[in-house]
């Protein structure tokens, strides 16, 4: 449920480093479940820059909107453009065809969590 | 030192939605399905096209009987009681002195003098001790049943064909807005032929006791054409595209009946009842505000409960309910607006998130099936 190879935020998201300076970033299993029917996800353009925390869109499903926060200092490279048609794809494959933007990372990988650590927090809210 | 949360409210099916991995909320102070592992969506569709099951057994039930009854109960709510034939049952409220909402209910006739009154779930016992605080003039007795009833809501095109199995009652001849008592799987129900989905249906008023085995049985039978059980989340969607009220939302207690709309449940000619001479009042005036639906224009554009509607940097109105409609494919959403730009067609912004977004005001029900 939690990929090994992923890092996390307390709210959430993922990174998933690619090793070249580049990451993508969407949002976890939980959080989609947590959601529900994904029906929208508004998302930066590429060459926005962010700073690690910022908002940088939403999503909406039928019952409620959440903010998505970056989880490191980036630099939009690419959003996916697939997600306008098919939002249903952040429900269905959240850490495949569901990722939202691709960064270039412009700082340090800090205080995320590994997908123990993750587990650990998700287990601790939903009980 | 902690504060343990107040113990969630339960009814009969909790272990039932449980064991189908339903997502539990706290509803009111009842531990409620939102939804089932299909989704709202999903749901939501299957009532439109198919048929949904739903736990209704949080709502309130109270029960008004004796000679004084009829006299109560006119007195109590705003539509004609008198004209309803015994099997009928009518849409109706709870006034104030001022016009606004106690709550909203259904009135079923059960006989010349007994009614069985149908409240929300939240506000059950207030509804309970309003009808008491009133009853003493009347020569009847008041009992909330609520505790012993449990209640089920099939809804959707199939009903009639899934639930006709297993009653010896001919659902057929029960026409919109009537009831009859028989026995659905061998347990004794009210099948009421009501619902808050604007799809056709039933109700079955049954013992607490019996809730789960009708569940299973209706479940059951309802499988092989495609029904699922559906939660709070689809009912919200589903009576939402019809406009139908939500307490809370485009009714509460400083909201009166006719500026939400609902001047049709209020018989001004028939006599006495509480909340009368306000509405009397507030009709011969313009009303100040309305309530309307909208759509926004951009898709990225989803309004939510109680966003305000604004106008030049100020607050005009506010959103009663919205979200993403799945039988429209629209964002909808139902909006108090000053009556003077309450027309189709009309343009209003609504506040999202900081931002001022285009709606037009668009005819409601946003939804209608067609019979």
């Amino acid at each position: 449920m939690f990929p090994a190879d992923l890092k996390y935020t307390k709210d959430h998201e993922w990174l998933k480093p690619a090793g070249d300076g580049t990451a993508l970033v969407g949002i976890t299993q939980y959080a989609q479940d947590a959601l529900g029917d994904v029906v929208f996800v508004d998302l930066p353009e590429a060459g926005d820059a962010f700073t690690q925390g910022d908002e940088f869109g939403t999503v909406e499903s039928v019952k409620t909107v959440s903010e998505l926060n970056m989880p490191s200092a980036g630099e939009v490279l690419e959003v996916n453009a697939a997600l306008a048609d098919h939002p249903e794809a952040v429900n269905e494959d959240p850490y495949g065809k569901g990722w939202m933007v691709k960064i270039k990372l412009t700082g340090p990988l800090a205080d995320l969590l590994d997908a123990k650590a993750y587990e650990a927090l998700v287990s601790s809210e939903s009980h | 030192m902690s504060i343990a949360a107040p113990e969630l409210m339960k009814t009969p099916l909790n272990a039932a939605h449980r064991a189908r991995n339903a997502k539990m909320v706290d509803f009111g102070g009842w531990d409620m399905p939102v939804q089932y592992p299909a989704g709202i969506i999903a749901e939501h569709e299957a009532v439109r096209t198919k048929a949904g099951l739903f736990d209704v057994s949080h709502m309130g039930e109270i029960r008004v009987k004796g000679p004084g009854a009829l006299a109560l109960v006119e007195h109590l709510t705003p539509n004609a009681v008198s004209k309803l034939a015994i099997g009928q049952v009518h849409y109706t409220a709870f006034l104030y002195e001022n016009g606004t909402f106690v709550d909203d209910l259904l009135v079923y006739r059960e006989g010349e003098q007994e009614f069985l009154l149908v409240v929300n779930a939240g506000n059950s016992d207030k509804d309970f001790a309003w009808v008491q605080q009133h009853a003493p003039a009347y020569d009847c007795s008041v009992v909330n049943e609520s505790p012993a009833t449990g209640q089920i809501a099939l809804q959707g095109p199939l009903s009639v064909s899934i639930l006709q199995p297993l009653t010896k009652t001919p659902l057929d001849p029960i026409g919109y807005y009537f009831f009859t008592h028989g026995e659905v799987a061998g347990f004794k129900c009210l099948i009421s032929r009501t619902g808050y989905t604007g799809e056709d249906g039933f109700e079955l008023y049954c013992a607490a006791a019996d809730t789960e085995a009708i569940w299973t049985a209706v479940m059951a039978a309802g499988k092989p054409r495609g029904l699922l059980p559906a939660g709070l989340g689809c009912r919200n969607t589903l009576r939402l595209e019809c406009k139908m009220a939500l307490y809370g939302h485009e009714i509460d207690d400083s909201i009166h009946a006719l500026e939400a709309g609902l001047g049709w449940i209020v018989k001004l000619d028939k006599g006495d009842f509480i909340g009368r001479e306000a509405l009397l009042a507030a009709k011969a005036v313009p009303a100040p505000r309305k309530l309307v639906g909208f759509k926004t224009l951009e898709k990225r554009d989803i309004a939510r409960d109680h966003m305000p509607v604004v106008q030049d940097g100020k607050q005009i109105g506010f959103v009663t309910s919205a979200a993403p409609s799945p039988t429209c494919g629209l964002n909808l959403g139902l909006a108090y607006v000053p009556t003077e730009l309450a027309k189709t067609g009309g343009r209003i912004q609504i506040e999202i998130r900081g931002r001022a977004a285009d709606a037009e005001i668009i005819p409601t029900p946003f939804y209608k099936r067609t019979k």
